[in-house]
């Protein structure tokens, strides 16, 4: 199965291959970068909203004059940062990583393929994923900058935004695209490239979680997609599916047919951005079953239900969407229907949690770095979850609607929930990719100080918002009420340049291990699914000969083995 | 109230319905910290108890379903409950059970524009006159048609007056972007859209000055879009409303 090629030249091997462990570290390397330059821009306006008016350190020289005032940020900046750090964590950054990076790189592998089923379509993705990176990066040195208007992008203020709003649109049209072709091929690799034995059932949680998400992108991303071409028409064509009649700007009619509809635009983007928010979640929430049964030593509890609440989780992720619009004048049928699906659909959230915190009873528990970051995910999520709650009641959510509870809601969920589970899942495949293992002090310093930066920054945000004060604000604090909680906009900030600051032993670590000379053993967690079987770093077409299945992906402590983990490729006796 | 405290939870309450809406959020809250802090100690005794050491070893099947299942069943339940005994009833009522006439309700006419609120009173004859975006221009910015003689009286001004102890209808309406009308001590929010006029209600239960904010990300200046809003007993709120159409050259 590991085929004898021609060996590739530099650009054929590294810049436009098509074999699926490349487009990974390309996609994961990629998505890092990306993932960095977002969190940059929230440390920017971190600045401002701790220190309304002064100058930013370091880096307020050097901005342009459009961005600051003698170093000092402009609100347009401001608002700019704001909608590209949406936009950059959630398409460029967290997806790529979760779904391009490590579901391209580990997929294959772990239900014996030698490959995904559309290679060339792997590249074409990557691609796609880069240009529509770069388009969006390249928006704030346009003139009248970067987009504007919120990662939502809500017209009629998106409709009539400078020109960044133009190039988020042509961005997101590359990058939907490239999810598009990615869904596609998840889908396919995975029903049809399953390794001999290897039954659904037998597949690892992860694998399940890849293959609902990229339902998901396929399902949904289309409604988004077909927004944009709408609103880029509303921009560039004359056309008003978004424009109400008689809009008045700056004192004048806009020029516009008029006759459309904002909320139109708010149904279709969260069509596709709620199961986007589950897209963010379930690889992570993968990755985290693998960490756990492997670092655990036992299978993990209650597999089928996890299975079919996975399934289920995605299937109700389509009926949820209106929940994030019940302030736009709905009545008391569509908020019954929305709160009754969203009650709902947390059910199936709560039994995937469940049934991982069930998973340490009877464990012989690994403090490994990624087990820590694992164990860390769980309260983490909880948090995350639990706070959705007081959200998705309509009537709660009268307070609560764009503050910063929300801001701390999700980013509960994806900063010490789904980044989390990414920086597990980069110590956990480490040895596989490299061949090396990562340092371990420098993994516990990195743990233990996200950790504590994590909560610092986003518990104040759930008491900010308690407290009233709105969220996508340039300077709150002409609000009475947000003047009182200005202690926590300190707190805030000054835990996520700590944030910062403690991904440097993460870097470094990342970089020097791969130097070592000493190499990490074959299967140096003592793990028991596929894409331990072949070599360190796989060859071209992965395994020697097609693996054989014969057992379930967790079968660790088996009573009467002879070591603590069988491995679901080698046949047990008796 | 003279001196409102505002700190790092629920700002006060001067609203007729907040008092829902703040028992939902604090209910919520405790079963939220409830199931936290129940998970929490399981997962903590979990990492004691089951840690690797020597002479210990995992077990392949540990324990049967039965006490998840009814965590599940008992989470399901209670979150039915809050839907329907609590945030459903609330909702309905502040969507469908709007003042009537026999209420003597206050309405006001709400404009939204980048970057700020106009109040638009029906004045001493009780109707508003016609109004349209056609109207609107830099000298009109509640877009009135001059023309119409029930418009005459009509009071714009910047500022929200309402009295205590009646019940306000708000008539929002945006000129060009999404805004909403957020007061905080009122637990009042409400999205304005372009090409829609939505109402909302409510009721003061006490006199104080506080602030009207956007909530809703409209542009530059979405950060300074706020107007403040004076609570004054019905007799200064009479007052208030007199002084402005003298103030229009009327009588």
């Amino acid at each position: 199965m590991s085929e004898a090629h021609p060996e590739l030249g530099f650009l054929r091997k590294y810049v436009f291959s098509t074999d699926h462990k490349m487009i990974g570290i390309q996609y994961g390397l990629t998505a890092l970068v990306f993932l960095f330059i977002g969190f940059s821009l929230m440390m920017m306006m971190r600045w401002q909203l701790a220190y309304p008016g002064e100058a930013i350190p370091l880096v307020g020289g050097f901005l342009k004059n459009s961005w600051v005032d003698n170093g000092a940020m402009l609100p347009d900046f401001y608002n700019q940062l704001g909608a590209m750090h949406g936009t950059i964590m959630v398409f460029m950054g967290i997806v790529p990583l979760a779904v391009g990076a490590f579901g391209n790189y580990i997929v294959p592998l772990q239900i014996g393929a030698p490959d995904m089923a559309f290679p060339r379509l792997n590249m074409l993705s990557y691609q796609a994923f880069l240009i529509g990176g770069v388009i969006m990066l390249a928006s704030f040195f346009m003139p009248g900058g970067a987009a504007s208007s919120g990662w939502t992008s809500y017209p009629p203020l998106a409709d009539i935004a400078t020109t960044g709003q133009t190039y988020w649109l042509f961005g997101m049209i590359f990058l939907i695209a490239s999810s598009l072709l990615g869904g596609i091929n998840f889908i396919v690799t995975i029903v049809h490239l399953r390794a001999e034995g290897l039954t659904f059932f037998r597949l690892p949680f992860f694998v399940w979680s890849q293959l609902v998400t990229a339902f998901l992108l396929v399902l949904a991303f289309p409604a988004l997609q077909a927004a944009a071409i709408f609103q880029l028409m509303d921009r560039l064509a004359g056309t008003s599916f978004f424009l109400p009649s008689g809009l008045v700007v700056g004192g004048e009619q806009i020029a516009a047919v008029g006759g459309g509809s904002p909320l139109l635009w708010q149904h279709l983007f969260w069509f596709l951005a709620h199961p986007e928010v589950y897209v963010l979640i379930l690889p992570g929430m993968g990755i985290i079953a693998e960490v756990i049964a492997n670092n655990t030593r036992k299978p993990l509890w209650g597999y089928r239900p996890m299975v079919y609440s996975l399934l289920f989780l995605g299937f109700m992720s389509f009926t949820v969407w209106a929940h994030h619009m019940y302030l736009t004048g709905m009545g008391t049928t569509m908020s019954t229907f929305f709160q009754a699906t969203t009650m709902i659909i947390s059910i199936p959230s709560v039994i995937i949690l469940s049934c991982l915190v069930i998973s340490l009873w009877g464990a012989s528990i690994r403090f490994t770095v990624p087990m820590l970051f694992a164990i860390a995910f769980l309260p983490m999520f909880g948090i995350g979850g639990l706070t959705g709650l007081p959200l998705g009641l309509a009537a709660p959510d009268i307070f609560l609607h764009d503050t910063y509870y929300v801001i701390g809601h999700f980013h509960y969920v994806v900063a010490p929930g789904t980044i989390f589970a990414m920086f597990a899942g980069i110590y956990h495949w480490y040895p596989k990719v490299t061949g090396r293992s990562m340092n371990l002090r420098l993994g516990y310093a990195h743990f233990w100080l996200s950790l504590i930066f994590m909560n610092g920054i986003f518990m104040p945000m759930l008491f900010e918002g308690m407290a009233g004060v709105s969220r996508r604000m340039f300077d709150p604090t002409g609000y009475v009420h947000a003047q009182a909680a200005h202690t926590l906009t300190l707190v805030t900030s000054w835990s996520a340049w700590g944030l910062a600051v403690s991904q440097i032993p993460f870097i470094i670590n990342f970089f020097w291990s791969m130097r070592k000379e000493e190499r990490a053993e074959e299967n140096p967690w003592q793990a028991t699914t596929l894409e331990w079987a072949t070599a360190t770093p796989p060859p071209h077409g992965n395994f020697d000969a097609p693996p054989v299945v014969y057992s379930g992906p967790y079968e660790y402590s088996v009573p009467g083995a002879e070591t603590d983990f069988s491995p679901q490729y080698v046949k047990q006796e008796g | 109230m003279d001196d409102p405290q505002y700190g790092w939870w629920l700002p006060p309450n001067v609203s007729v319905h907040g008092a829902d809406i703040d028992a939902m959020i604090i209910w919520i809250h405790w079963f939220m910290l409830a199931l936290f802090v129940g998970w929490g100690i399981f997962i903590a005794y979990c990492l004691v108890r089951f840690r690797q050491r020597p002479g210990h070893e995992a077990v392949y099947a540990p324990i049967e379903a039965r006490f998840s299942k009814w965590l599940e069943i008992g989470v399901a339940v209670a979150e039915t409950v809050i839907l329907i005994a609590f945030a459903m009833p609330v909702w309905a009522k502040l969507k469908t059970e709007f003042p009537e006439p026999k209420d003597d309700p206050v309405v006001i006419r709400v404009v939204a524009e980048q970057f700020k609120w106009l109040f638009h009173y029906p004045g001493k004859d009780g109707k508003f006159g016609r109004a349209g975006s056609e109207f609107f221009s830099d000298d009109n910015p509640a877009g009135l048609d001059f023309d119409d003689e029930d418009g005459v009286d009509d009071i714009t001004v910047r500022g929200l007056h309402i009295p205590v102890g009646r019940p306000v209808i708000v008539r929002l309406l945006s000129k060009d972007v999404i805004h909403s009308f957020k007061i905080p001590v009122m637990r009042v929010t409400q999205d304005v859209i372009p090409g829609m006029e939505i109402p909302v209600w409510f009721e003061a239960t006490t006199t104080g000055r506080f602030q009207v904010g956007c909530a809703q990300l409209c542009g530059l200046g979405h950060y300074e879009m706020k107007a403040a809003l004076v609570i004054e007993t019905p007799e200064d709120f009479e007052k208030w409303l007199d002084e402005e159409h003298k103030a229009l050259g009327l009588d």
